[in-house]
């Protein structure tokens, strides 16, 4: 059974960017919690802020022109924002690691994957060189590359898409982290190597316990491995609940947009429907709802109050004015 | 890769008959009469004649070349005209001298400029990134013999702290064993004369590293600066190494290839940067030969000269090339 208390809790986590031509804003206000073993996914477009969330709790944002201005990051109670750069070093890569969208680009090129794997083994962990060099081959047969042993020896261009992606899983499990991040891990991948990406990040959550924070803008994917979703907008969270009752019963106007633009097998339309618009300008957001410009469902008031996250159903939150107004009417 | 050396050695044959070819001509075509310059002023026009047709000077072009190029393939280089002495022999009595003195301002080049270019980046917008690179423009804007000269001046005139020439002080004995004398003095256990050595190499190592150091800090901090930008640093940050790690082992080993081209290049100006430093510090190496030899109209030295130097800078392209497999295994030379 799945422990109660979070090992992760993101509180009101202000992430801005400060260039000449303003300040971005791209994250603004997010909250979360993560418990051990579960997997949670937070869902948007492109610039939704989604994998600026999780550079935060890495604190590997570029600074200058980044800052996290506000918020806490606490990591088994600890605030991670408070830590220094040191502190920080022993965490990443142990405690927390992280694997990205392209594995093409993630991997050193010029370095073999065993040096790259055995490096962070080296930093945390109290082994010597064989020692590593065992575990490292122990961590690529946990992730199914055959021949382990010569393998290791191979450069990055030496491994197919999903190889590599597997290596890099294997790279962010090498000191049994409690907190895993997926920035994206299957977008760069074939569909049926993607199938199997997920696959093997279930079995190995199932095997290891860790938590797992699944950023994607695919509700596939959402669909396939997530206990409980977020779905950004503009850098603020505008839904978040179970990954079922998202599916079947999504809140929010953007939700419905991202879900209809999910190509249907059964349907027989052959064009796909889109969300209008683009997504705003992150410096100079609309004074209402950030989303109303793009909203079929948008209402007067919708362009000039800012909704604020509301709590709709047991563990249902949607920041929207269609279900503050529904509250109202109840509550008159 | 044997088989791509192999390869890449059996192209030196085409490329160095064409400097044989080109150094050859080059000489036919600059004006001035071997026989007369031999002879002097003052000789009669059938002494010329004579001399001329000794010299094979009134064959074709063709048959001079062909001469020329059948006593090359022996290792024969010809004798100077001013002194007589076997070319080859003298080329490689003063080689040693060069290539202590270009290894020296190379090395230093390298060293200096990785460094300074390596910091630079890591500190983008710093104090030293901007001291450093504004002393790089003005390192790649300074002419040699102007800075040889203001060295000579400052360090040798004025302070009186470093010699202003030749390789060695003539109080200081050395055995000689490679003629690289940095090398021999260590050999020997001389340490005297390494110290005495070292000074000499000093100021014209300086002013020849110049140059290459200026343009080695300048190609290390943009491609630093590119490559730390890349993907694969952000997951070794993510991986929480130490900064110097990925600063060295994972940014500056990908930074190191377009450095490494530069590096290849210069190393081949540099013979050619020595003939003006060597001048200037009287150093005996092939640099200064050359020199004397272009004022003397002594064409069988500047033809020797331009060969030897067509081969070392071929070979150090090659090496290049070679190491480059080394620094990027995506290389692949089959």
């Amino acid at each position: 059974m799945k422990d109660e208390t979070p090992i992760l809790q993101v509180k009101q986590l202000h992430t801005h960017f400060f260039s000449k031509s303003g300040v971005v804003k791209a994250v603004d206000g997010v909250n979360f919690d993560i418990k051990p073993g579960e997997t949670l996914g937070i869902v948007g477009e492109s610039g939704s802020g989604k994998s600026i969330t999780a550079m935060s709790i890495m604190r590997l944002i570029p600074s200058p022109p980044g800052k996290i201005v506000n918020g806490e990051v606490l990591f088994k109670g600890e605030d991670l924002l408070k830590k220094s750069e040191k502190q920080m070093r022993k965490i990443r890569g142990k405690e927390i690691s992280m694997i990205f969208q392209d594995p093409m680009t993630s991997l050193n090129p010029v370095l073999t994957v065993e040096k790259q794997m055995i490096e962070t083994i080296l930093t945390h962990e109290n082994m010597n060189k064989s020692q590593a060099r065992e575990r490292a081959v122990e961590l690529m047969d946990l992730v199914g590359i055959p021949e382990s042993r010569n393998r290791l020896k191979n450069y990055p261009h030496e491994f197919s898409g999903g190889m590599r992606q597997r290596v890099m899983i294997a790279m962010a499990l090498a000191c049994n982290p409690e907190v895993l991040i997926a920035d994206e891990p299957t977008t760069a991948l074939d569909v049926t190597i993607q199938a199997q990406i997920l696959e093997l990040l279930n079995k190995l959550q199932k095997e290891l316990g860790m938590a797992i924070v699944m950023i994607t803008h695919d509700l596939g994917v959402v669909a396939e491995v997530c206990d409980r979703v977020m779905v950004m907008y503009a850098g603020k969270p505008v839904e978040f609940t179970e990954a079922n009752s998202l599916f079947a019963n999504p809140k929010h106007p953007y939700t419905w947009g991202l879900m209809n633009s999910i190509p249907k097998i059964t349907s027989k339309k052959e064009k796909l429907e889109a969300i209008e618009g683009a997504p705003p300008d992150l410096r100079a957001l609309p004074q209402g709802c950030s989303f109303a410009p793009r909203c079929k469902h948008a209402m007067e008031q919708c362009l000039t109050i800012d909704p604020s996250i509301t709590k709709v159903e047991e563990s249902h939150h949607v920041r929207c004015l269609l279900y503050e107004e529904t509250e109202k009417v109840i509550s008159t | 890769m044997l088989k791509y050396i192999i390869r890449r050695l059996a192209m030196l044959i085409p490329v160095l008959l064409g400097v044989s070819i080109l150094a050859f001509s080059l000489m036919q075509l600059i004006p001035g009469d071997p026989a007369r310059s031999m002879l002097g002023e003052k000789a009669t026009e059938s002494q010329l004649m004579q001399l001329r047709e000794e010299m094979g000077l009134n064959d074709p072009y063709i048959v001079q070349y062909g001469r020329f190029l059948g006593s090359v393939l022996q290792g024969d280089l010809g004798e100077s005209i001013k002194s007589k002495e076997d070319i080859s022999v003298e080329l490689l009595n003063r080689l040693p001298a060069t290539i202590e003195l270009t290894m020296f301002a190379m090395i230093l080049a390298i060293v200096v400029g990785i460094l300074a270019g390596v910091i630079a980046a890591v500190k983008q917008y710093s104090w030293f990134d901007n001291l450093s690179m504004t002393g790089a423009l003005f390192g790649v804007s300074l002419p040699i013999f102007w800075l040889g000269l203001m060295m000579i001046w400052l360090f040798s005139v004025k302070l009186g702290i470093l010699p202003a020439s030749g390789r060695l002080s003539n109080d200081v004995e050395l055995n000689t064993i490679t003629n690289f004398y940095l090398l021999d003095s260590i050999l020997t256990g001389n340490w005297v004369a390494f110290k005495d050595v070292f000074t000499h190499l000093l100021m014209p190592g300086v002013a020849l590293g110049t140059i290459p150091m200026a343009i080695i800090a300048r190609m290390t901090r943009s491609s630093m600066l590119e490559v730390m930008k890349q993907d694969y640093i952000r997951t070794a940050n993510a991986k929480g190494l130490a900064r110097h790690l990925i600063v060295f082992r994972h940014a500056l080993k990908n930074a190191f290839l377009p450095v490494l081209t530069v590096i290849g290049l210069q190393f081949g100006l540099l013979l050619g940067g020595a003939v003006l430093t060597e001048t200037i510090f009287s150093w005996p190496g092939v640099g200064r030969y050359v020199y004397l030899a272009v004022l003397g109209r002594d064409y069988p030295v500047v033809q020797g000269a331009i060969l030897i130097i067509a081969i070392i800078f071929v070979l150090v392209n090659l090496i290049t090339d070679i190491l480059y497999k080394y620094f990027d295994p995506r290389i692949s030379y089959n």
